[in-house]
């Protein structure tokens, strides 16, 4: 039925409204805004969360949470800058030691949760202290990177110079491996099987089971690719701020799930896309780079914002479950 | 299966596990830690270890109580941590900059409190969101609403009586370990002296059944998330008032995990039903009796969240059906199949 | 409506489920013919579920045997029964709403690309679906569209879809047609019809007789977890099939089809004027008045509970009226109801009834204390007084009153529920069920218990699958078929041979 159709795509429309209003919103008001270097900012800037709410996406499609994923990340950015900076590892070892780490430790919580049943608002609320102790006991402090590779290779040599705008802009591989990572994440969810298992895991597990779905096996492969973006996000991270702080990314995991949320997924899992949640990023980035120009807004009227959009797109799904009740019943 | 004791006798033995695994706590500790158990007594009150951990394990059981209820309904509230924040930046705020009387400022914070609970009531009970998400909304939210009541600085105060709450002691106690009693013997008169009690685990145990008997699940629900916010509050007075200053940034931190964990430890279910505040309070301590234990081993404040999350895994592990049925499969091994 | 006479496509024998101490299958047997429609017939209770799902793999019989195609098999998962022939499509339909038609059909088995093993080929995907689509008759169909846009007939036609992707031998359809309206209905049966002429052998469960009537070659009927027996639907008239699923023997004598009152009876405590809810039920009309026992009779699916929920407000009505002590009525929630002096047993006291962690005394009394408020103050003694009266009243086996509820037998849980629901002193009880599942001596007290309330006066809307319980206890029968009422049986007349007819008689 037609209407049915314009029932469920009503999320994706209001995200993409809210993301197009909020720029002709900014483009109107303020001067410059309207700018490569905005928009050039507004990726850099959000890169790391992008590669983030990736991971989360997955796991809320399919029925779960994770609220280890700031702590996940600084863990990560802290670990990668110690093994790099103390031990002489070489970067992209130290980012394979991180990566395997983050790996294991979304494969335990997700073992937890689908094996042992214990709720995954619990199992990540205590991996987020486990992860945020174990990253201050790694190093104290914040760590400097200072490796040639890191400053050289990384950060000129790998970076795309275009020539857009007035002056050139420069895209740092952060960039980069956000959109291979958005590109490899969309087709997972689109053209592989396990992708697909994901939504019909978060839409109805028992059926899924009945349907001969490895329920168990698909819910611990989500957390664990929840806990590879984090630790990706983390090395992403540390790039960004050129070291790896323990203290940093404290609520990230917070803003990762309302940009899921903002970006159309639903919470109770089985729709959602990544590009949706990439738009979800933009949006909070948006709303950030707004209050910025205002000048005279306290930087903390963005997370009012933001849990008040979030408040806003919830009831919306809610209110979309409930009319896609009655026309049910009409039809 | 069947009991045929009383519910109070039920109640104790349920007390069981968490009581030895304080006294546990404690032995080593007493074993370890020469000094954990000195007191001393100066100009009417005592100090010691043990008193600083009933002083600020008070304010994490006070939360904690009002978290057992919400827990029992069978939903959580993560939004008690910003709701302290906020309760601090309003009274601190008001007595400084509106030079209100302290009792005035004290009964706004807790009233604050209290319709920020309702909201997260209102989120549940009837717009039907999830309860993570729904005060997920508030956690994010309010911290930002705290820092724009102290316009994002740390505002310090004078006021005696309100830095008397978190520094005075009273017979010999100090006050939070009186409001914490207080507070206890209020809820439990309230809960098993009303229908509240079975109101509330009945709505945890079965809620579509709750329904059809008559219980008013939605006044259930926003009394409970109620009790949470003004509760939250009062540990935010606290709070700032330990330091005589509201730091919107930092107060509250943490208090979600500790409460919760109490709570868990203390035996009630996260899927709702019967709740047990003395075991909640126990629960509170034994956190708090393992966050100075760790700190009196050098263990820094960053990183002992850690071994507390790995009790609490432990914890919901014990507790998870799985583990219970393999446990009782090893038990009873040497019988019949 | 040939038929492989040389053996049989599928046989099970003596199967045996046992849940606790309540046996679910003796020792039941069935065989399905390659080409042949089997219909599987039976009351509440009866096994046919069970049945199903030692076939299907969900339930793991203790004795027995299943032999598909000669070779004997033991599923033990829906998946995995799929995987050696046999597809059932349960009555929830079991797919997934925000995936499309054609990837419900292909799930978990989607065909790879050739260069790319790891990406899905949609076009496969896409052409399968609308080949599976294509044997129902449904090739036009748009495979891509989203399942939960499609009317649930459409999704059982995917369901099935989805079985003949698997290529499966034998097709399980349970409950089919309960939520297809007539033109629907047509449809499946054609559907089944062309199944049957390409081999498959269809076992078809359904409570609408005129249905199996009309599509079923042969028929097995179940009667409390026995095999009554298996018979060729032709040499079957409805009676004899009616009192073979009952167990009584009935003759066709003519029922008083009572007219639907014009007006409301003077004096009549409860009143239905067609009353229901578009999409749950059709249109009622009953009296109930004060210290009368009416009885709601009907096959399963006709409407019974919903004409009880509705009333007490746990559904909330939208066609019709409903008059209560005199004053217009229509309660939506069942607080609202309760307080105007209505209680309600629930149909399933496990999922609606009872609170498993609380002991029987709060079992007990929550009704009572939900109704009166929070700070009405009841006594712990009062409480267990209260309690113990009802334990002694009604037989409840306990070990004491603060035993968990969890831990008593169904009949004495039912007892529970039934004693929160008299303290309450309704003035109109509804009872959806009260003997289901619970043992013989725990039925009787509890049908003496229904015989007290009438005596003191309380009026009674009983609810039961069992004629022998709805003709002893009630003054009034009103029968329910398709979920409307269509007969109302008053006194003298009331008996099981007047009740089958108005229950069998074709529209």
């Amino acid at each position: 039925m037609k209407l049915h159709r314009w029932v469920s795509l009503t999320p994706v429309l209001a995200t993409c409204v809210l993301l197009v209003g909020l720029f002709a919103f900014g483009a109107a008001s303020y001067p410059n805004f309207a700018s490569v270097a905005v928009v050039r900012n507004l990726l850099v800037d959000n890169a790391f969360l992008v590669v983030a709410a990736i991971g989360m996406t997955f796991v809320i499609i399919s029925g779960g949470i994770d609220l280890s994923v700031g702590a996940v990340m600084a863990f990560s950015a802290t670990l990668a800058a110690s093994l790099v900076e103390a031990h002489g590892l070489h970067p992209l070892a130290a980012a394979a030691v991180v990566l395997a780490v983050g790996v294991a430790f979304g494969l335990a919580q997700g073992v937890l949760i689908a094996m042992l049943d214990v709720p995954p608002f619990m199992v990540t609320l205590a991996g987020m202290f486990l992860a945020r102790g174990a990253a201050f006991a790694v190093h104290p402090q914040s760590r400097g990177v200072t490796h040639p590779f890191v400053a050289t290779t990384l950060n000129e040599t790998l970076s795309l110079h275009l020539p857009i705008g007035a002056r050139g802009v420069v895209i740092p591989p952060t960039v980069v491996v956000m959109f291979v990572l958005l590109a490899l994440a969309w087709v997972l969810l689109r053209h592989v099987r396990f992708g697909r298992a994901v939504y019909a895991v978060g839409d109805d597990a028992s059926a899924a089971r009945l349907m001969g779905l490895a329920v168990r096996r698909i819910k611990i492969g989500a957390y664990a690719l929840c806990g590879c973006t984090s630790a990706i996000a983390g090395l992403l991270f540390a790039l960004y701020q050129q070291s790896g702080d323990p203290a940093s990314c404290k609520g990230m995991e917070l803003d990762v799930i309302a940009a899921v949320i903002i970006g159309g997924t639903l919470l109770k899992g089985g729709a959602g896309s990544v590009l949706g949640t990439f738009a979800g990023v933009m949006i909070l980035g948006l709303i950030q780079t707004i209050i910025s120009f205002q000048g005279d807004l306290s930087s903390w009227w963005t997370r009012i914002v933001a849990g008040g959009l979030v408040l806003v797109f919830l009831l919306l799904h809610r209110g979309i479950a409930v009319m896609a009740g009655r026309v049910a019943r009409l039809a | 299966m069947t009991l045929s004791t009383p519910s109070w006798h039920r109640g104790l033995r349920s007390l069981v596990w968490p009581v030895a695994a304080l006294a546990l706590l404690l032995a080593f500790n007493a074993a370890f830690m020469p000094g954990f158990f000195a007191l001393e007594a100066r100009d009417g009150r005592l100090y010691g270890v043990l008193v600083d951990i009933l002083n600020h394990g008070s304010r994490t059981a006070l939360v904690a109580l009002g978290m057992t209820l919400v827990i029992a309904t069978g939903g959580v509230d993560l939004s008690v941590g910003a709701v302290a924040a906020i309760a601090g930046a309003v009274t601190a705020t008001l007595l400084v900059e509106a030079q209100v009387a302290w009792p005035l400022a004290i009964a706004e914070a807790v009233a604050i409190g209290a319709c920020c609970g309702l909201w997260n009531g209102l989120c549940v009970s009837v717009f039907k969101l999830q309860p993570i998400v729904a005060t997920l909304v508030l956690m994010v939210a309010g911290r930002g609403v705290a820092q724009l009541i102290t316009g994002g600085s740390i505002i310090t105060f004078e006021s005696a009586p309100v830095s008397a709450i978190g520094n005075s002691a009273f017979l010999g106690l100090p006050i939070p370990v009186t409001m914490l009693a207080l507070a206890a013997v209020g809820l439990h008169l309230l809960v098993r002296r009303s229908a509240m009690g079975l109101y509330i685990e009945c709505v945890g145990d079965n809620p579509v059944a709750a329904r059809l008997a008559g219980i008013p699940d939605r006044a259930v629900m926003m009394t409970v998330y109620g009790l949470c916010g003004v509760l939250a509050a009062v540990a935010g007075v606290i709070e700032c008032s330990y330091i005589k200053a509201a730091d919107a940034n930092n107060a509250g931190a943490l208090l979600e995990l500790d409460a919760i964990l109490a709570v868990v430890i203390g035996g009630t279910a996260l899927s709702g039903g019967r709740f047990s505040f003395a075991g909640t309070i126990v629960g509170a301590m034994l956190m708090q009796t393992l966050t100075k234990t760790l700190y009196m081993h050098d263990v820094s404040a960053e990183i002992a969240p850690a071994p507390k999350a790995l009790v609490v895994i432990v914890v919901c592990l014990l507790q998870a059906p799985r583990v219970r049925a393999w446990m009782a499969g090893l038990w009873s091994r040497g019988g019949a199949a | 409506m040939t038929s492989d006479a040389d053996r049989p496509l599928l046989e099970a024998t003596g199967l045996v489920v046992r849940f606790g101490s309540v046996r679910a299958l003796e020792s039941v047997g069935l065989t399905v013919r390659a080409g042949e429609v089997q219909a599987l017939l039976g009351e509440n209770g009866a096994g046919k579920s069970t049945l199903i799902k030692c076939l299907s793999g969900v339930v793991k019989p203790s004795a027995g045997r299943i032999v598909l195609d000669g070779r004997p098999i033991e599923p033990d998962s829906p998946h995995d029964a799929e995987r050696l022939g046999i597809a059932t499509v349960f009555q929830e339909v079991g797919l997934i709403p925000h995936l499309s038609v054609a990837e419900n059909i292909c799930l978990g088995r989607e065909p790879g690309r050739r260069f790319f093993r790891g990406l899905i080929d949609w076009k496969a995907v896409r052409s399968r679906a609308r080949q599976a689509m294509g044997r129902l008759g449904l090739g036009g169909l748009d495979v891509e569209r989203e399942l939960g846009t499609c009317s649930v007939a459409v999704q059982q036609m995917v369901a099935i879809a989805r079985a003949l992707d698997v290529r499966a031998r034998v097709l399980i359809l349970d409950e089919p047609t309960s939520s297809l309206d007539r033109g629907e209905c047509v449809k499946l049966l054609e559907v089944i019809r062309q199944l049957r002429s390409q081999g498959l052998g269809i076992v078809f469960i359904s409570h609408f007789l005129d249905q199996v009537e009309a599509i079923a070659d042969r028929v097995t009927i179940l009667r409390d977890g026995v095999l009554v027996g298996t018979f060729e639907a032709k040499s079957l008239p409805r009676s004899k099939l009616i009192s073979l699923m009952v167990g009584r023997e009935f003759e066709a004598a003519a029922a008083r089809d009572a007219s639907d009152s014009g007006s409301i009876e003077a004096g009549a405590l409860l009143s239905l004027r067609g009353f229901g809810r578009s999409g749950m039920l059709e249109g009622v009309d009953m009296d109930v008045g004060p210290g009368e026992v009416v009885g709601l009779a009907g096959l399963l699916g006709s409407g019974r509970s919903e004409t009880a929920r509705l009333v007490f407000g746990a559904d909330v009505a939208t066609r019709g009226r409903m008059t209560f002590r005199g004053k217009a009525a229509r309660f939506t929630t069942p607080r609202q109801a309760i307080a105007s002096g209505i209680g309600m047993l629930p149909e399933n006291r496990k999922e609606q009834g009872i609170f498993p962690s609380l002991s029987v005394v709060e079992n007990l009394v929550v009704s009572l204390r939900a109704r009166d408020g929070a700070f009405a103050g009841l006594s712990l003694r009062a409480q267990v007084s209260l309690a113990e009266e009802f334990v002694r009243l009604l037989g409840i086996k306990t070990p004491d009153v603060h035993a968990r509820i969890s831990g008593l037998s169904g009949g004495n849980q039912q007892k529970v529920l039934l004693a929160r629901w008299f303290a309450t002193r309704p003035v109109l009880l509804i009872l959806d069920e009260p003997t289901r599942g619970i043992d013989i001596a725990a039925k009787a007290d509890v049908l003496r218990a229904v015989e007290r309330l009438r005596a003191e006066g309380t009026a009674v809307l009983f609810i039961s699958s069992e004629l022998e319980e709805v003709t002893r206890s009630c003054g009034r029968v009103v029968v329910l078929r398709d979920r409307r009422s269509v007969a109302r049986l008053e006194g003298s007349e009331i008996t099981e041979q007047a009740v089958l007819a108005a229950v069998a008689q074709t529209t």
